[in-house]
């Protein structure tokens, strides 16, 4: 009982910040409820017994990826006036890919089966005696293995993609060599001079500098 | 009486009272924590430290929060109301929400549950929301700079974090916070794994924004960072988010690599003092050595705080972590191989 009533809470409010993620006017705020709609399918998995996907949804997504979405979106100064001026231009398109999703999903809840074989594999539930981490483990691991690790390489490419893209290599910039400066001695850099009283004296010249 | 307990308003109740019986000693360690910091600090340098209400200061934080409590609580101009004052809640409900699956002896955790740890590092992760909250909607410079460099800086550290938390793992072989102390019953893992206690230790001191990584606040260049437009109660928040965040971190500490609530001497005498006490003293000597280390060590340049982060604790942590599985691998010891 407690249950549909958690499952309900928390569907009314994934699906009430969804909705004000695209509709709010300000990016900031959108962003924030995004995060809110994270946060509640993480806990309708929860609710769902997949515990492990739920900590992960909130530790990948909330906690690293849409900190820096929030960060991009903080920085910019977005005028969502100009944004709308395609609205009517690519409203199509967006029509095309929410009515494919909404078929998609339509298929799949009233379930009439495209792919008969795919039944089997759907809904694979979770044994009794061992906890929903390891079943995941010792699915990813082993039936599972080359396509977790082609996952891996594909986001190791679009690492190395965003690096090479925004990385400049700034010659005129002055750089520091932590290991030369830790290796530094008072006596390389400092020279004391006891001046006679209202004689001053002449500078020493600098070493030469070693960053 | 055992039969109420097990329906659901037996459960509700009863859950109600265990997080009672955790928020309570925490809020009241939280403020004897800013006593304590400024006794320590003081003897450091040579003061006395708070002395004047109660004997030995000892009422020094009951005064300090209600001084906060009558003061006015100040929006600045064009700051967005809603987000300013839920920022400081988001702070400090994070801080203690976690709280829920610490055990603090053997199965005494509001929640045991199987994915203990993750949970613990999902709740520290989302921390980085309330400093950056209140830095975009105080409508400040230095507030938004403050804040900016924060989510840097805990988004970096929480990576080497969290291979020190899957080597632990690989060690213990399950998520639970229960079985992850009682896997260190022959040896702390503070002693396999120093190097990587140290960097947790050291991650968590930047996950916390405490010295030497409080570039967040760094009063000597953006005035107090994040906070600089809070006033009263809300202030008051990220002040008492701060030290349960430290609270929490040095029990994170205690239960992955100081053996949680056991014995540091595993016979007789020493065994029957129950776990709690041995829990909380590991909590104070970890408190300690954060207010130590802030007392002591200058704050860290920022670009010197990333380097480190990136370029020194993720490589070290992620070779530990290989070289521990291999280890335990080839000799045969991993847990249920």
């Amino acid at each position: 009982m407690i249950q549909n009533l958690l499952f309900d809470l928390f569907s009314f409010i994934l699906l009430g910040s969804a909705a004000m993620v695209v509709t709010s006017r300000n990016p900031v705020h959108a962003v924030l409820f995004l995060i809110l709609a994270f946060i509640n399918a993480a806990a309708l998995f929860l609710l769902a017994g997949a515990e492990f996907l739920a900590m992960v949804l909130v530790i990948v997504y909330v906690g690293a990826v849409a900190v820096l979405f929030l960060f991009v979106v903080m920085m910019l100064d977005v005028n969502f006036a100009v944004l709308r001026e395609g609205f009517q231009r690519y409203a199509p398109i967006g029509a095309l890919v929410a009515l494919i999703l909404f078929v998609e999903l339509a298929l799949f809840v009233t379930g009439s089966t495209v792919a008969p074989g795919a039944a089997a594999a759907r809904l694979f539930p979770t044994p009794d005696n061992i906890t929903n981490s390891q079943a995941l483990g010792s699915l990813i691991y082993t039936n599972y293995l080359p396509l977790f690790q082609l996952s891996g390489v594909i986001l190791l490419v679009a690492m190395i993609g965003a690096i090479v893209l925004t990385h400049r290599d700034r010659k005129r910039a002055k750089r520091q060599n932590l290991d030369v400066q830790h290796a530094r001695l008072p006596a390389e850099t400092l020279t004391m001079v006891s001046a006679k009283l209202g004689a001053g004296a002449a500078m020493p010249q600098p070493k030469k500098e070693t960053l | 009486m055992s039969v109420f307990l097990q329906t659901n308003l037996g459960i509700a109740i009863l859950t109600l009272l265990e997080s009672l019986a955790i928020i309570v000693p925490l809020l009241l360690g939280v403020a004897y924590l800013t006593w304590f910091e400024r006794k320590v600090m003081g003897a450091i340098q040579l003061r006395k430290g708070p002395n004047v209400v109660g004997p030995f200061g000892l009422w020094q934080p009951f005064a300090d929060a209600i001084k906060m409590m009558f003061k006015e609580t100040i929006f600045p101009t064009g700051a967005d109301k809603v987000l300013f004052t839920i920022a400081p809640m988001i702070t400090f409900g994070l801080a203690v929400v976690a709280w829920a699956v610490i055990p603090v002896n053997d199965h005494w955790a509001v929640a045991n549950i199987n994915v203990g740890i993750l949970y613990l590092f999902a709740i520290s992760s989302l921390g980085v929301y309330g400093i950056i909250i209140a830095g975009w909607a105080s409508n400040s410079k230095y507030a938004f700079l403050g804040a900016l460099r924060s989510a840097a800086q805990m988004v970096s550290y929480e990576v080497s974090m969290g291979f020190v938390i899957v080597t632990v793992l690989i060690c213990v072989g399950s998520l639970n916070l229960n079985d992850i102390v009682l896997a260190q019953r022959h040896i702390w893992f503070a002693i396999p794994l120093l190097p990587l206690f140290v960097i947790f230790f050291i991650s968590g001191l930047a996950e916390t924004n405490r010295a030497p990584f409080d570039l967040a606040e760094g009063e000597t260049e953006i005035v107090a960072g994040f906070f600089v437009e809070y006033s009263a109660m809300t202030f008051a928040l990220f002040f008492l988010g701060e030290y349960a965040n430290m609270i929490l971190i040095s029990a994170m500490t205690t239960t992955l690599f100081l053996g949680g609530w056991l014995s540091p001497i595993p016979f007789a005498p020493f065994t029957l003092i129950p776990g709690v006490f041995w829990f909380l003293l590991k909590i104070l000597v970890c408190l300690f050595v954060f207010v130590w280390v802030r007392a002591t060590l200058p704050r860290f340049r920022y670009d010197q705080i990333m380097s480190l982060g990136w370029k020194v604790f993720l490589p070290i942590s992620l070779v530990w972590l290989v070289l521990t599985a291999g280890f335990l691998e080839i000799f045969g010891m991993l847990p249920h191989a």
